[in-house]
């Protein structure tokens, strides 16, 4: 996706701001009968629980080596499934059902939290260029647009290799950072629409405190295309931060298991055993898949376009 | 003394690039205590613009705007944004013309109302929902203490155009502007609105300037009329001269172009010819020139003055005749 297709998407989506109660109340009552929407809510939905049950669910200590006997380096043979172990385990003999269970956790709470805290950047620099435009409005918008110049994976990888020791924070400091970027210019757009539209300049007619206008009258009515985008964004967040991790500048602690860095140790085992790299694989499709059907019907339920 | 004394009034929109565009050319008008006054004119001469320069609402860039606006004795267009703030809802207060694009759609009727006397009247939330409740009452909203809690969208176009107008009036301005407040309504529910207004204005000593292009509205509400075309006043009279002899021949024209039931059956109407695209300037000619009946040659070689005749402004090298 080339740069200027990327920045015209965001301002398109900007342009939906336009969402009032009404409109999240007939979203909501179309969201309820779109397959995709229930489709993506039942896998974010099943995930959620895994995560939240896992130490309940785990049949092992996912840190214990209880097969390490089983492993031998030199035959590239690590523990087959068997009872107990129904997918057997990993190089270091630990059970790996339960690895990919917990690691549910991790990939979870950084994607959310990367998502979170992107957010809440986003909305501090979208509103502060939409409110005060002007000289501030430019500089933020500049440094907007470089960030969002560099392909998003390069930067979080360039920002995640700045700290010395990398662990899971690391993680999500970088992740948010490149997510902020996009936050922030369609919260601006989204404002922009706000600041011209009548009902602000009603406000303004009854001499509405500029403070007021824009966290009262501008704000609100600017955040839907911004939350839409969150969702989708999480997708984003978990790729990402497994794509970190997997590059290994990620949690060096290895007994704290995370989808990203389990693929990343199966790498060299792709030829022998493929299922060790498929599992994970498969788990943060899964999970970034759910995000985006979820934030795809979401996207279109708000769009005003669509309501019937 | 006039309430309000606009004198020169020039907006001119610059944009780089373009040519400066002036909207609204040397408009004066006054407008007395109590007193109703149309602003009377098709899309694009430049209503709008003068209210909102009245206001200070125009944008802060991309135009200039000279001349003077006296309110009692402040000059109003030398005023601090936040001293105009101030006298915005409080002393000038303003209602537009799509009510549901007027009111914020997240936010409550009832907190809506109260922001205002919040704001200007220094009252708590409490004392002011008390109070939001009273003014929807005397709009006509019924079961004021429901709507309070309601959003924008359950309302009906009319219900939410009478809470605009309790916003607009909740601090009991002196002057209320209203830019064609019933365009968005339905035949009846304009009649209710106008109504109300009147009544509102009554009651209140309200000064009132009646933006619109409905001659119906102007007839049933303004004391006196000001006709604009391109930006400037071409005709202004007091309600009934300007009704029974329009001198200017794009008043004429208005009038002519509207349906009157006491006409005889089968007399056409005669729409006033082509549109606003066709305007020239005003430099050195008079811009309605290419669409008057009347035009002579001098129309477009000479830019006519404002002339004041016994009961008029007029603004014509070569009005209608008085036919009586
Ligand atoms: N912000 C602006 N920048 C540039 N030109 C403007 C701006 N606002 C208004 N104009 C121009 O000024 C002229 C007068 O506009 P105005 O809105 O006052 O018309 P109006 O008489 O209120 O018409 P209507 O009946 O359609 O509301 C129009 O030609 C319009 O294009
Ligand atoms: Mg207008």
């Amino acid at each position: 996706m080339t740069i200027t297709s990327r920045k015209a998407r965001i301002d398109k989506l900007a342009e939906n701001g336009d969402a009032g109660v009404s409109l999240v109340a007939s979203a909501w009552r179309r969201l309820r009968r779109s397959p995709v929407f229930l489709v993506g809510a039942a896998i974010i939905v099943a995930f959620v629980l895994i995560a939240l049950l896992s130490p309940l669910l785990a049949p092992h200590d996912p840190s214990a080596t209880l097969l390490l006997d089983q492993v031998s380096k030199a035959q590239n043979k690590i523990p087959d499934p068997q009872p107990g172990y129904p997918l057997g385990g990993d190089d270091q003999g630990r059970d790996f059902l339960s690895r990919l269970l917990i690691g549910s956790q991790q990939t979870l709470m950084v994607g959310v939290l990367a998502t979170l805290f992107g957010l809440a950047g986003g909305l501090v620099l979208g509103t502060l260029a939409g409110a005060l435009s002007g000289w501030v409005d430019t500089v933020v918008m500049r440094i907007v647009d470089v960030m969002l110049s560099i392909p998003s994976i390069l930067l979080a990888v360039s920002i995640a290799a700045l700290f010395v020791h990398p662990n899971q924070y690391t993680v999500i400091v970088a992740v948010a950072i490149v997510q902020i970027p996009v936050f922030a210019r369609l919260l601006r757009g989204s404002m922009l629409a706000q600041r011209a539209s009548d009902h602000v300049l009603a406000a303004r007619a009854l001499g509405v405190k500029p403070g007021a206008i824009v966290f009262r009258h501008m704000l609100p009515n600017s955040l839907s295309p911004v939350i839409v985008q969150a969702t989708i964004v999480l997708a984003t967040s978990i790729i990402d931060a497994a794509a970190l991790s997997f590059l290994g500048l990620g949690n060096p602690d290895d007994s704290v298991p995370e989808w990203g860095s389990m693929l990343g140790r199966s790498q060299g085992l792709l030829d022998s055993h493929p299922e060790l790299s498929f599992w994970p694989a498969c788990c943060i499709i899964v999970v970034a898949l759910g995000f985006t059907l979820c934030g795809e019907s979401l996207r279109d339920a708000l769009d005003p376009k669509n309501r019937r | 003394m006039a309430l309000l004394e606009v004198r020169d009034l020039t907006v001119q929109f610059r944009r780089r690039g373009e040519e400066p565009f002036t909207a609204v050319d040397g408009v004066s008008f006054d407008v007395d205590p109590g007193q109703t006054i149309g602003l009377v004119g098709e899309s694009g001469c430049g209503k709008s613009v003068t209210s909102l320069a009245i206001m200070g609402l125009l944008p802060r860039k991309g135009n200039q705007v000279t001349g003077s606006v006296r309110f009692e004795d402040t000059e109003l267009l030398s005023l601090s944004q936040s001293q105009m703030r101030d006298r915005r809802g409080r002393d000038l207060g303003m209602v537009f013309q799509d009510p549901l694009s007027s009111l914020n759609p997240v936010v409550s009727i009832g907190l809506q109302v109260t922001e205002v006397l919040e704001r200007h009247r220094g009252m708590a939330r409490k004392a002011a929902m008390v109070e939001a409740t009273e003014l929807l009452d005397k709009v006509g909203i019924p079961d004021p203490g429901r709507r309070l809690s309601e959003y924008p969208h359950q309302l009906s176009g009319g219900m939410r155009q009478r809470a605009l107008i309790a916003m607009a009036l909740a601090c009991r301005p002196r002057l209320l502007i209203a830019d064609e407040p019933t365009t968005a309504l339905d035949v009846t529910i304009q009649a209710q609105i106008l109504a109300l207004l009147k009544e509102l204005v009554t009651d209140t000593g309200t000064a009132l300037i009646m933006i619109t292009h409905d001659l119906g509205v102007v007839a049933g509400l303004c004391d006196e009329v000001n006709v604009l075309y391109g930006g400037r006043v071409v005709e202004r009279a007091a309600r009934h001269e300007l009704f029974a002899e329009p001198r200017h021949p794009y008043t004429h024209g208005l009038l002519a172009s509207i349906p009157r039931l006491d006409a005889p059956r089968g007399e056409k109407l005669v729409p006033i010819k082509g549109s606003v695209a066709d305007n020239i300037p005003w430099d050195g000619a008079c811009a309605f020139a290419p669409r008057c009946p009347n035009a002579l040659d001098t129309c477009t070689q000479v830019t006519p003055e404002q002339e004041s005749l016994a009961n008029r402004l007029l603004r014509c090298h070569n009005p209608v005749e008085v036919t009586a």
